[in-house]
């Protein structure tokens, strides 16, 4: 019964033929487009001395964490609230909480499509070499995947409509990408933003990703700063979610 | 035992009381209305039914069962069609049906139900791009995947086109005809009359009668009416004259007059003395609606 709810969700997630798209391919979009500059692969001071693909590919992640965390998540969850299908859930046998199982194991699931398409695009086509401490980069995913869904289930639980989640999701996503250093990258930020950017969740996300694939030991500040807001965030939608 | 038993059954938001004081019985294999102008307390009422919200006060019991308390076990027994619940858009008709089948442990079969519902060529549509019609065939098909031996069904052909609300009542009875018993919302006359084997009459709250459509109907002071348009201006008073005439009263060009038994022909007979020829000569009896008026004192919309 999940699997065939999950699969279902899944055809209808592909249907949306947009998401999709700016799920998988607009990561990889950015990952050819800027990884192919001259001089790309080398190491760069600007970018904290990753190179080029190596850096796109981490933001490329990040990318679609937010946007299946602060965009989609919630717009779609509160659009069934908002339809009446959670309500019309409600009463068969099966719990509408299902329904959102199905949809965050669909998601966690292609936010880990589009991870192994990144270090795989970037590993055959710049010789990126894929992220070094893997376990440490993967926890990080992990908890990524906490904050950013867990900050989408609070949008998905307070906003009236599908209108009202996608709004209130993209006054989260813009801010999200700007401090956590997507469209300036956080080495060329002022110190103050830096500073603040490095505890937002796709900041912290994405800092501890790029420090576990160069290797480096990710700062355990970060790490706990991401586990909590994945718990708190998680507590207060599951306190504030309304099923009609 | 009744299959549905309310008992002053009560209900609040806030200060707001949506149900002051519903008790009625639906018996095994009848369709049961639920009959009542918009804000009376239907909805709440059959959702305490369902499950789907808890009574102030009062006792309800479907198939024996409390319907908080044995949620899970109602679910598996009584088939609920929403007021206003979509589905995501780019579901697809067999999709959903297969869906929803497969939360039930013995579901009626999925293709059965979308050809019985008419549904057969809309099979592989998008739930997005069905009509109100359609959209509403699949809700009534949702209510029975689980083959459930009672089935709530809540406005069920608002929105729906005369036809398509026609074609509806004819799968309704259809269902009866199964052994489903059916309980109807709906504050469409012609609807309760036309399906409901018996029905309450819900106003402000409260239960105001609950009695088959006809006995509804002969509870108010049989009276008849006489609607025409004469062909040339006629003098009120040689209406009013008559014993069998109570109340007179024109209309651009249309008469129409009420009284007791024996109206029709006092009314053509004052007519023919006075060379007036009626046009578009209709009787009516008492309808649904005037018994409705009569229960609460005003018209249902």
């Amino acid at each position: 019964m999940l699997a065939k709810l999950t699969y279902l969700e899944l055809k209808l997630f592909t249907r949306e033929i947009i998401t999709p798209v700016l799920v998988l391919l607009l990561p990889l979009a950015l990952l050819l487009g800027f990884g192919y500059l001259p001089g790309g692969n080398k190491a760069q001071q600007a970018l904290g001395g990753q190179t080029t693909p190596e850096y796109m590919a981490a933001l490329g992640v990040g990318l679609t964490l937010t946007v299946l965390g602060l965009s989609i998540l919630p717009a779609t969850l509160a659009g069934y609230r908002e339809k009446g299908v959670l309500r019309r859930m409600a009463t068969t046998p099966v719990r509408p909480a299902y329904l959102l199982i199905a949809q965050l194991l669909l998601y966690v699931a292609a936010a880990f499509v589009s991870v192994a398409l990144m270090i795989i695009a970037a590993r055959v086509l710049f010789g990126t070499p894929v992220p070094e401490r893997f376990p440490a980069f993967v926890g990080t995913v992990v908890l990524g995947i906490g904050a950013l869904f867990g900050i989408g289930l609070v949008v998905a639980a307070v906003a009236p409509g599908a209108k009202a989640g996608n709004l209130i999701g993209m006054v989260l996503f813009f801010p999200s990408l700007f401090l956590g250093g997507v469209y300036i990258p956080r080495e060329q930020m002022p110190s103050a933003l830096r500073a603040v950017g490095d505890y937002t969740p796709l900041g912290a996300t994405l800092k501890t990703m790029r420090d576990s694939w160069m290797g480096a030991e990710p700062h355990l500040a970060q790490l706990a700063i991401m586990a909590a807001y994945a718990v708190a965030a998680g507590l207060t939608a599951a306190r504030l979610f309304r099923w009609e | 035992m009744p299959v549905i038993d309310v008992r002053n059954l009560h209900k609040r938001y806030g200060a707001k009381v949506a149900v002051e004081d519903v008790s009625f019985a639906v018996e095994e294999g009848e369709i049961f209305g639920v009959l009542g102008p918009n804000g009376a307390g239907k909805t709440t009422t059959v959702e305490c039914v369902e499950g789907l919200r808890t009574p102030d006060r009062g006792t309800v019991s479907v198939l024996g069962l409390d319907p908080r308390r044995d949620r899970t076990e109602l679910t598996r027994r009584l088939g609920v069609q929403l007021q206003a619940s979509e589905l995501p858009d780019k579901m697809k008709v067999g999709e959903a049906l297969e869906l929803y089948a497969s939360f039930y442990d013995r579901p009626a079969d999925p293709g059965r139900l979308i050809e019985e519902l008419g549904l057969a060529d809309q099979h592989d549509t998008r739930f997005g791009r069905l009509s109100g019609g359609q959209k509403q065939r699949v809700s009534i098909a949702l209510a029975l995947v689980g083959d459930p031996e009672v089935a709530v069904l809540d406005e069920l052909t608002t929105g729906l086109d005369p036809q398509a609300r026609r074609d509806t009542w004819r799968l309704i009875e259809g269902v009866r005809d199964r052994g489903v018993t059916i309980v109807l919302v709906t504050h469409f006359m012609e609807e309760a009359e036309r399906l409901c084997d018996r029905l309450a009459v819900i106003d402000a709250g409260r239960v105001v009668a609950v009695d088959t459509p006809a006995g509804l109907v002969s509870r108010v002071a049989p009276e008849q009416r006489v609607r025409f348009r004469p062909s040339v201006p006629l003098d009120d008073h040689l209406l009013k004259e008559l014993p069998e005439v109570r109340n007179v009263t024109k209309t651009g060009g249309q008469v129409v007059v009420t009284g007791t038994d024996g109206l029709l022909q006092a009314v053509t007979s004052v007519l023919a003395r006075n060379h007036v020829i009626a046009a578009d000569l209709r009787v009516e009896q008492s309808s649904l609606d005037d018994a409705f008026v009569a229960l609460t004192g005003r018209t249902i919309d």
